[in-house]
């Protein structure tokens, strides 16, 4: 969820940005902001001695505080991120030239408690037009990624893990709502893999591990490639979960058909090993489309509890589809 | 049992004697080894009608590949005029 900047009415080149979707405007050191702006400014200028200063604060979450200056993005992640596996992960993205966007710096730095990485600015995918959605360059690069061999040592990828943050976060915040039952009944039915209690059946694929579209970036801004971004969870493992957030996001008839298919079309088309090259892709698909939208559900279903406010539309078809679920549940033991 | 095919959980009827599992998502029928042969041989052996037939009549599988937990009609559930809005946010979201 980064690099997603959009021009404020009236703002002028290079002016303020307005975050779209800031959804928790907290940092947890107060003095990481500001330090985190002077170390994209020193680099950006480094970088572009004829500096505009145009910038920004992309992000501000407890998992991710990203900043824009000119052309350099710094990003802060989590305080919790394990070094070692954050400085794979980044020199795995330095090594994928075509599939990720590359580093400006090889390994993390620590700033207040925080490792930071330095990225180049990319122009991100417009949330306003969803025809102009670039899902053949999404399917192209995921195939691209999963038939690459690592090129060294990553950890697993990290979907199952942060679907299950997200569902314990849904038990603890929301015991009592009415949609936390069947979400959470929905998340119990799931395979041990997919609810990150055990290995998962693939330790060899290269896997994104969050993909969405706020994950694609033009670079070099504005029309260069597109490029996948956030290598957080980046690492080895079912490459059907980067398949699963749309392929859920059709199933719950959140996207339209021609465009699950505009994906999954050109996933194939790019030998894409998660699926079979053709017939149903449903055997597939099925566990981690479930896992993901049990995850969007419980992030849905949080976000609305703590607002105080009632699920929407978008969000009760997601609970919707939980519920479906329940009933393939029969042979699944409850924890 | 779960359908082979959708995944969705079978249901078990009973059809002149002779147990049926039948699909509860996609309405496909699966029969044990010898089923098929005892049902044949129960229609030739009466002339009268059968019992009725499970709930939906046993079709082909649709055509249209979606799992059976999701939206009705095949997934045409919310983009329509909400487009925008599952575009704009859901699409975006981790």
């Amino acid at each position: 969820m980064l690099f997603r900047p959009r021009l404020a009415p009236g703002g002028k080149h290079g002016g303020t940005l307005l975050l779209r979707t800031l959804t928790h405007v907290t940092t947890d050191a107060p003095a990481l902001l500001p330090a985190l702006e002077a170390r994209a400014r020193a680099t950006a200028h480094a970088r572009t001695p004829a500096c505009p200063c145009g910038a920004a604060t992309l992000a501000d979450r407890p998992d991710a505080t990203v900043v824009r200056h000119a052309g350099t993005v710094a990003k802060a992640h989590a305080a919790d991120a394990d070094p070692a596996e954050l400085a794979l992960r980044v020199t795995a993205a330095a090594r994928l030239p075509g599939v990720l966007l590359p580093p400006l710096a090889p390994a993390p730095v620590v700033l207040h408690g925080r490792p930071v990485t330095y990225w180049p600015y990319g122009a991100p995918v417009d949330p306003d037009d969803p025809d102009a959605a670039p899902w053949e360059a999404a399917a192209t690069l995921l195939a691209r990624l999963h038939r690459t061999a690592a090129p060294l040592a990553v950890p697993p990828m990290r979907g199952p893990a942060k679907a299950a943050l997200a569902v314990a976060r849904l038990r603890d915040t929301a015991p009592g709502h009415p949609a936390t039952a069947p979400v959470r009944a929905a998340w119990a039915a799931l395979p041990a893999w997919a609810r990150g209690a055990a290995a998962m059946p693939d330790t060899t694929t290269l896997c994104h591990g969050d993909l969405h579209l706020g994950q694609l970036v033009r670079h070099p801004a504005p029309d260069g490639p597109w490029l996948l971004i956030d290598i957080d969870d980046l690492g080895t493992g079912v490459p059907a979960w980067d398949l699963a957030r749309p392929a859920a996001w059709y199933a719950c008839g959140l996207l339209p058909p021609e465009e699950w298919h505009r994906f999954l079309t050109a996933y194939r088309a790019r030998g894409g090993p998660a699926v079979p090259a053709d017939g149903d892709p449903w055997p597939a698909l099925d566990v981690p489309a479930r896992a993901l939208t049990a995850q969007t559900a419980a992030r849905a279903v949080t976000k609305a509890v703590l607002a105080d406010r009632p699920l929407d539309e978008v969000e009760c078809a997601l609970v919707d589809a939980c519920a479906r679920m329940a009933p393939a549940r029969s042979d699944a033991s409850y924890g | 049992m779960q359908c082979p095919k959708c995944h969705a959980p079978m249901h078990t009827y009973n059809r002149n004697g002779v147990q049926i599992e039948q699909c509860s998502g996609c309405r496909g029928i699966f029969l044990d080894y010898g089923e098929l042969e005892s049902l044949t041989r129960l229609e030739a052996q009466w002339s009268q009608p059968a019992p009725p037939a499970p709930p939906a009549a046993p079709q082909a599988y649709p055509a249209a590949q979606a799992p059976a937990w999701g939206a009705p009609h095949g997934g045409h559930g919310h983009y329509g005029h909400h487009r925008q809005k599952s575009f704009g946010r859901m699409l975006f979201s981790s």
